[in-house]
């Protein structure tokens, strides 16, 4: 019985402190929207952020988005031809490219990319005192530090998925077309036969969504470092592990919610 | 100008400061001495709203300035400078863009005024030159110097400076005594220093105030602290170990 109470008691307390937490990143999400429409957007920081968040992370990306693209042709052709479907190869490459692999993947390195910068960089200004001297200086850290940030991550998220997407698909039809010896015309015509804005409207939201997501968890673990060098490292694990099983989480609804808006009729 | 009514403050668990009561008038200059981890830098904290106390009040130019929300408190920061323990210069920006940020966040546009006004702040701190260097290119009291220029360089009405001449050698730390005499008297600048370095309390303080136990123990002229005769105090004006138990 007492062992029971403990587990119940450790359980409760897992689930009190994400509330806790979840309700701080809501809050700190709320600030640097308020913070966006009240202060004046500080430009040459959101295209500092961009610059290396956009420019920077682009290898990374397009070989995300290449290799996942042709990997997954690889295995539909493995499948689908033991069915005589090759010609399905294409259009299944690109939905799923789309809808879930594409920004799935893009914004899951992101996370551990830019989501860990984030982290590590607010944080270590908090513990090096720097966030305290942008108060005393009479500056607001959120419209200062987290607004750039977040805006360079939600414009920048989309367009590196839209990259991710074309290059995963042009891997794709050269893994089955060049390699496999599927017939190029037919799996180009099926391709875009099947895939529809839809498709690409959900790539881009989903991105969207998810760039939310790791901004808001990244700078709300920066903002609330504990001192000490341990604590960065610390917070910026805990930023990347937190914002990466948020984004998938938060995936599987969006799916659901997509789904139900998109293609009710 | 500055008042402090009956602040009481913890820090982890333990109270650190249990009601202090300090004024500081116009273009008055308060040395705040104190042993290491009395809660000197709290204090300083505390007035500039980085952190809320518990009990009491901060008094600005006859407004309270305690219970405002931290954005409230902007307008007010722009009017005291301070000088961190650890510079707390921020590092991915250059000597000249630390010093340039407090101009351009009050509204200076003209890249030749903010040169002449850093080159300026920089002289008066002998870093003259500086200005392209990254922070993690000074050496600790260069930093210092320069998180000073900083701090002085809108001419805020009151300074605070978490111990200015420590980390420095004897030569600088005395024309940095200077400076903060000199901008006391040139520009009315009131300010609180907080030191352990005897010779600049007695240098720039009007007044000399001891923190001890969370409380200002003992207050007075720099000539009545040398002349005082409680032995907590005269410990550690004249550096003596005595009160704590290690004697050699
Ligand atoms: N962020 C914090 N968390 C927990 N305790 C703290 C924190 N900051 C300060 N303290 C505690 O508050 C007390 C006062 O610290 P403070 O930094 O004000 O000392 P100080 O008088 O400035 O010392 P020094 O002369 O060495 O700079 C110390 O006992 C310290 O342990
Ligand atoms: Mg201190």
């Amino acid at each position: 019985m007492g062992r029971v109470l403990h587990l119940a008691g450790k359980v409760g307390a897992v689930f009190t402190d994400s509330c806790r937490t979840a309700g701080a990143v809501f809050l700190l999400l709320g600030d640097t929207l308020r913070s966006m429409v009240q202060y004046r957007l500080r430009w040459d920081q959101i295209f500092e952020q961009m610059y290396f968040i956009g420019i920077r992370s682009q290898v990374v990306v397009l070989t995300t988005g290449a290799f996942t693209g042709a990997v997954f042709a690889a295995q539909v052709w493995f499948q689908f031809k033991r069915f005589g479907m090759e010609s399905a190869i294409g259009p299944t490459v690109s939905i799923a490219m789309c809808r879930e692999l594409g920004p799935v993947l893009c914004c899951l390195l992101l996370a551990g990319r830019v989501g860990a910068a984030m982290a590590a960089e607010l944080s270590s200004m908090k513990i090096t005192e720097q966030v305290d001297a942008l108060r005393a200086l009479g500056v607001y850290p959120t419209e200062y530090l987290i607004v750039p940030r977040f805006l360079a991550l939600v414009i920048s998220a989309p367009i590196l998925t839209g990259l991710a997407l074309v290059t995963g698909i042009g891997c794709g039809y050269f893994v089955a077309v060049k390699i496999f010896g599927v017939d190029g015309a037919y799996y180009w015509d099926n391709t875009i036969k099947f895939t529809d804005s839809k498709d690409v409207f959900i790539a881009l939201i989903k991105s969207f969504i998810f760039a939310i997501i790791i901004s808001a968890i990244a700078c709300h673990k920066g903002m609330n470092c504990p001192p000490g060098t341990a604590g960065v490292g610390k917070t910026t694990t805990e930023a990347v592990v937190n914002a990466s099983l948020c984004l998938l989480i938060v995936n599987f609804f969006l799916t659901v919610l997509l789904n139900a808006l998109l293609y009710s009729n | 100008m500055l008042e402090l009514q009956g602040i009481r403050k913890s820090m982890g668990g333990q109270e650190v400061l249990r009601g202090v009561n300090l004024r500081v008038g116009p273009a008055e200059r308060v040395v705040v001495i104190g042993r290491s981890g009395c809660g000197k830098s709290v204090m300083l904290r505390l007035i500039m709203g980085l952190l809320q106390p518990e009990a009491g009040s901060v008094v600005f130019e006859g407004k309270k300035l305690t219970g405002l929300s931290e954005e409230e408190w902007n307008p007010y920061r722009r009017k005291i400078g301070m000088l961190f323990q650890g510079a707390a210069l921020f590092d991915s920006l250059s000597v000249f863009a630390n010093l340039a940020f407090p101009l351009r966040e009050q509204g200076e546009r003209s890249e030749e005024v903010l040169r002449q006004k850093v080159a300026e702040a920089l002289r008066i701190v002998s870093l003259s030159g500086t200005e392209e260097k990254m922070p993690a290119e000074l050496s600790g009291g260069m930093k210092k110097r320069a998180a000073l220029a900083r701090a002085i360089i809108s001419r805020p009405e009151i300074m605070l400076y978490d111990e200015p001449t420590t980390g420095l050698d004897p030569i600088v730390a005395d024309s940095i005594n200077r400076l903060i005499l000199h901008l006391g008297k040139m520009f009315g600048m009131a300010s609180i220093v907080v030191t352990h370095d005897m010779v600049s309390a007695r240098m720039v303080g009007d007044r000399i105030s001891y923190l001890h136990e969370g409380k200002i123990y003992f207050e007075g002229t720099p000539d009545q602290v040398d002349h005082c005769q409680d032995p907590l105090v005269r410990d550690f004006v004249r550096g003596h170990a005595e009160g704590i138990g290690i004697t050699g």
